[in-house]
């Protein structure tokens, strides 16, 4: 009978044949059928070659049927939508479904990079790093080239159109797989009234038994999974997750699963969320993830045509596709003998079984031989004849000697070859768990370790592969998991039975002999996807790669979308083979989610462009400064006016001018976001002199005084006024950016050092709307518009605070300054600050009141010397370095004070601040340029500090900067030089920081 | 992921929390009377053991309290925690 759609009613398996599907593959359309992956739909239309290799671009065809596919890898859909690398073999097909192959060109059929074929001699493991690593300047552009010939897929350059969900989720049980193990798990842990979660990858629930023959409890076996299904669905405390790969196991049993909604329907049917991320609290996991068929590794192996035999089983009977009409099948174990008996039902010819064991006595070879079928014992398949397509088989005999095959070569004509080279327990999530996978001689696998965590791995997970097995530890895992978990069921009926039969034992074959040395004759590929082979594996060993981890690097071996998952066991044991120690010794590399590639999409969620999780705090005058055209800076999460720029002015022109005015008569400015951290309680005040450098206690009521805040290595951390409002309750001002940082800080202290002070810290940036009304005219502003308050010099002076009203606002005013001007900053409560703000500006008015940002701000300080923590500090920087050793008190302790009198901190070469005036007045110097005494010294050229802050300054017609100059106060007068990058060099004179009014006269009017 | 028992709210997720370092270490009273190197191992040095691990978390996104946790650095497994001021439960500091 020819390949393709197996027709009889009988062999329908799991599609529906009365809702044929239309899609495309290449821009060719094709049909297929509801219930059809796009592998199974491609092979029912005879389509076996679906793509490129990704390193010589060899033809490739589909090796198995699910999540272990290297080759099968297609882009779908066009445009926004698009996605790479996904697998034919999970995705199911809709009605308009797009699909093409990755990695040809110009076509699948004639691909001309795979001339890297014929030279693959030439392109050993490391190929690329041997050859194109000289001249080492050159790397780059060799990358761009072998990016493009190689990788696979391509991502789309628009933003996703779709949305994503996530959700949290804590249950008593979570089960992995809704195979046989897992289904019994589910329904003896549901059984008890525990909350459980079963999350299956597939689109419907049975794993292995979609494609299984066998009965239980004398039922066809996915009868049996529908009676189960049901009772799980009728449960109250039962969520059944379909299409969902759990994909990392974290700590303490926090698991994430991808449940994707809608990625098998057509777009018309698309509701919702694509995907949602599942973030699961499990008290007890149960490991039921089944186990993935090993391929052999034999001359060849790679071309269309070969697949693991449980896939053929799985295009049989699951889809009711013929995957070839002559078939040869090569063996290890008795598995394969299931699919051999599957295919001579399905009617397709099976020429011979080929197993390397002497004398295959089990039931199922027994069973194939009545049927007819020649099994060729103690024998091997050296190699494949064929290229877009397999045409035959050679075939040697057994033992080799010296690792050599001699003697005749059988050649046994057939269109497919289902390999099996034994079965892996799918040890990932365990692993990921922190559980150590150990190997097992007798099964030849990696099982599960001794779990660290609160779980346990149950059916062919923990490399039991009968069917029996499966269903009794799946029964006993569930239970188990419940019991732990805080419940209980004694009526749990016995685990059910089936008909499966017991199997003989495996016999390992790593690297398949041949009539060549090991590595030598045609490539015998380990990993598809990488397109590693035996010969990479073997040649690293030669080279001194002996750590797994480091042959993996090498070699790219397990890489990939599908991280080696059929490829990683062959090529450990290769390796160990090479290096002649055990497989145990060599171990594997290590196992990291996730499971299966997850899409950026699911796990952003929500949070994306403008939604993202970082909050944009506005103040209380955002929309006033909006409509005034202001320019806004970000300063930590808030947006503060950086400028208003009148029509026509550039930002150096809008600068000049709000200095200017500012200086001249009167600005404006919106301080609303300086933290403010109300500290009371009758502590407050000593814990203010151990907070702060200077002393607290004697400061008078309504009085303000400027602190400086030091981390316990002396240097310094924030700065800021704070003022006494009452006997026990002072107001806190921090930096805008620190003041989170600051009150976390503050707590910390109290709460754990100081737990015997009685103080209390309340946070109340948000509270108040603050507006600074600075310069000359800023008294008569006030005077204007306040009530209640005496402005005189006398009554009201520097450094202190008042409380009255603004227009009818209550306010509080603080005669304070970071301009070096006479000015008052003006609370009220938040929302009336529009009201009060419109009330100065009116009263401005007649001043010519000019509202300014934060540039104006940082050029009106800069002029005074003011510094701004973090922009001229670093955290590394001490008072005495600002030249603030005045703010230091020697009678009392403080945090940080002790560190002051390290060694390093009086060395008298430490970075100081100064200032700087270029020699020419008009050129702003770059903030960060490196300060240097002779530009001309030789390469390195010693660094002695760093431009902290520069400005054009308009008032004194002169750009000036703030630097951090080693030893630098006793450089005053000195010139330095500055080089930027362009090779130009700016020099300047050091001079004394405050530029302007020295005595701070302005401020004291 | 780890979830972390905060003493005033029960176990909450780690994302709730952030770090402090090793706990127990004591701000000495008279900090002028110690010489530099007494000094600088009060303010640098940290015991970073593999293996159970005194330290300190603040329950940030949360109550905002400081508190005490005994946490395995090779397993992240948690064994207890405690307010800041109590003992660990064998005692050992």
């Amino acid at each position: 009978m020819p390949a393709g759609r197996l027709k009889t009613n009988e062999t329908e398996g799991r599609i529906t044949l009365s809702r044929p599907i239309t899609f495309s593959f290449n821009g060719k359309t094709l049909q297929g059928y509801q219930g059809d992956t796009l592998a199974s739909a491609l092979l029912a239309n005879g389509i076996h070659l679906v793509g490129r290799s990704w390193k010589y671009h060899r033809p490739r065809g589909i090796l198995g049927s699910g999540t272990e596919e290297p080759n099968a890898v297609v882009q779908l859909g066009i445009g926004a939508r698009t996605v790479p690398n996904v697998l034919a073999t999970q995705l199911e097909i809709y009605e308009g479904l797009e699909a093409s192959s990755v990695n040809c060109w110009p076509s699948l059929e004639h691909d001309l990079l795979s001339v890297n074929g014929w030279f693959s001699r030439l392109m050993p493991a490391g190929f690329y790093y041997k050859t194109f690593m000289w001249p080492k300047s050159m790397w780059m552009k060799y990358e761009q080239a072998i990016r493009r010939a190689s990788g696979l897929g391509v991502s789309p350059n628009l933003p996703d159109p779709d949305r994503y969900e996530k959700t949290y989720a804590h249950c008593d049980v979570l089960v992995v797989g809704a195979g046989p193990a897992g289904l019994m798990a589910a329904l003896a842990a549901g059984r008890t009234g525990a909350r459980v979660i079963l999350a299956d990858e597939q689109s419907e629930p049975g794993g292995s038994l979609l494609y299984s023959r066998e009965t239980i409890e004398g039922l066809p076996a996915m009868k049996w999974v529908a009676g189960v299904w049901q009772e799980l669905e009728s449960m109250e405390e039962m969520k059944l997750l379909r299409r969902s790969t759990v994909f990392g196991y974290h700590d303490q049993n926090f698991l994430t699963i991808a449940e994707r909604l809608n990625d098998h329907l057509p777009r018309w049917e698309c509701r919702g969320a694509r995907e949602r991320l599942w973030k699961v609290r499990a008290r007890q996991v149960v490991l039921a993830s089944g186990a993935l068929e090993r391929p052999l590794v034999f001359g060849n192996n790679d071309r269309p045509g070969v697949m693991l035999a449980s896939a053929v089983s799985c295009y049989i009977n699951r889809f009711a596709v013929a995957p070839g009409s002559r078939c040869l099948v090569f063996t290890n174990n008795d598995s394969a003998y299931g699919a051999a008996l599957d295919m001579v039902d399905a009617g397709i010819q099976v020429q011979a079984v080929v197993d390397c064991r002497p004398r295959p006595r089990g039931v199922l070879p027994e069973r194939l031989r009545q049927r007819g079928v020649e099994i060729i014992a103690g024998s091997v398949v050296v190699n494949v004849k064929g290229t877009h397509r397999v045409k035959a088989a050679q075939v040697m005999q057994l033992p080799a000697q010296n690792g050599i095959l001699k003697g005749e070569k059988r050649l046994i004509h057939c269109d497919l070859l289902a390999m099996s080279g034994g079965w892996s327990p799918v040890v990932h999530l365990s692993s990921q768990s922190g559980a150590r996978a150990r190997w097992d001689d007798a099964r030849a696998c990696f099982l599960p370790g001794m779990p660290v965590q609160q779980e346990r791995s149950a059916g062919a997970a923990n490399g039991s592969f009968s069917l029996n097995a499966c269903l009794s530890e799946g029964s006993f895992a569930g239970r188990e998991a419940a019991r732990l978990a805080g419940w209980e069921w004694d009526n749990q009926p016995d685990p059910p039975s089936s008909s499966m039969q017991l199997e003989e034992p495996v016999q390992p074959l790593w690297l398949v002999p041949s009539e060549y040395a090991p590595g030598r004759g045609p490539k015998q590929f380990v990993d598809m996807q990488n397109d590693v082979g035996a010969a990479d594996i073997i040649l690293a060993a030669r080279e001194g790669y002996h750590s797994i981890e480091h042959v993996k690097r090498y070699t790219a071996l397990g890489f990939g979308t599908d991280q080696g998952k059929v490829g990683n066991i062959n090529g450990m044991a290769i390796l160990a083979q090479s290096l002649g120690a055990t497989i145990a010794d060599t171990g594997t590399t290590t196992f990291r989610p996730n499971y299966t590639p997850v899409t950026f999409g699911a796990i952003a969620g929500q949070e994306v462009g403008e939604k993202l999780f970082e909050p944009v705090r506005k103040t209380a005058l955002h929309e006033w400064h909006q409509a005034r055209g202001a320019a806004f800076e970000n300063v930590g999460q808030w947006k503060r006016p950086w400028y208003y720029p009148k029509s026509g002015e550039s930002m150096q022109e809008a600068v000049n001018r709000e200095c200017l005015a500012t200086r001249e008569s009167v600005g404006i400015i919106d301080v609303s976001t300086l933290g403010k951290i109300v500290i009371t309680g009758k502590d407050s005040g000593e814990f203010l002199n151990r907070i702060y450098t200077n002393a607290w206690k004697k400061l008078a009521i309504d009085k303000a005084r400027y602190g400086l805040m030091l981390g316990e290595d002396g240097m310094v951390m924030d700065d800021g006024v704070t003022i006494r409002l009452s006997e026990n309750r002072y107001y806190m001002h921090t930096t805008t950016g620190g003041a989170a940082g600051v009150y976390s800080w503050m707590e910390r202290w109290l709460q754990t050092e100081w737990p015997d002070l009685q103080v209390f810290l309340i946070s109340v940036t948000d509270h108040w709307a603050t507006a600074a009304v600075v310069g000359p005219n800023s008294r008569r502003v006030m005077m204007g518009a306040c009530q209640g308050i005496d402005f005189s010099a006398q009554s009201f002076p520097f450094m202190s605070s008042r409380e009255g009203t603004v227009g009818s606002i209550p306010a509080r005013i603080n005669r304070i300054s970071f301009s070096g001007e006479l000015a008052y900053e003006v609370n009220v409560p938040a929302n009336l600050g529009k009201p009060m703000w419109e009330v100065l500006m009116a009263v401005g008015e007649e001043f010519g009141i000019t509202p300014y940002g934060t540039e104006t701000m940082h050029v009106l300080r800069a002029e005074k010397g003011y510094i701004i923590v973090g922009q001229d500090t670093d955290g590394s920087v001490t008072p005495d370095d600002l030249g603030m050793g005045w703010a230091l008190s020697k009678t009392k302790d403080f945090l940080g004070k002790r560190s002051l009198a390290r060694e390093d901190c009086m060395r008298e070469d430490r970075k100081q601040l100064v200032g700087l005036l270029t020699i020419n007045r008009t050129e702003v110097l770059p903030e960060g340029g490196q300060i240097v005494e002779d530009p001309d010294a030789a390469i390195p050229v010693p660094m002695i500090g760093h431009v902290t802050s520069s400005y054009y300054s308009a008032c004194l017609g002169h750009s000036i900067a703030l630097a951090l100059v080693q030893g630098g106060r006793s450089r005053i007068g000195e010139i330095v030089h500055i080089p930027l990058a362009e090779g130009r060099v700016i020099p300047a004179r050091i001079s004394d920081p405050v530029f302007y009014d020295p005595d701070g006269e302005r401020q004291n009017v | 992921m780890l979830e972390i028992p905060c003493p005033w709210c029960g176990l909450r997720c780690e994302s709730e929390f952030s770090y402090g370092g090793e706990a127990h270490i004591v701000r000495p009273e008279n900090p002028e009377a110690l010489n530099d190197e007494a000094w600088a191992d009060y303010l640098f040095m940290r015991k970073n053991p593999r293996g159970p691990h005194l330290e300190q978390w603040h329950h940030v996104y949360g109550c905002r309290r400081w508190f005490n946790v005994k946490r395995d650095t090779l397993s992240y497994r948690i064994e207890c925690s405690y307010r800041v001021g109590e003992q660990p439960p064998e005692g050992e500091i």
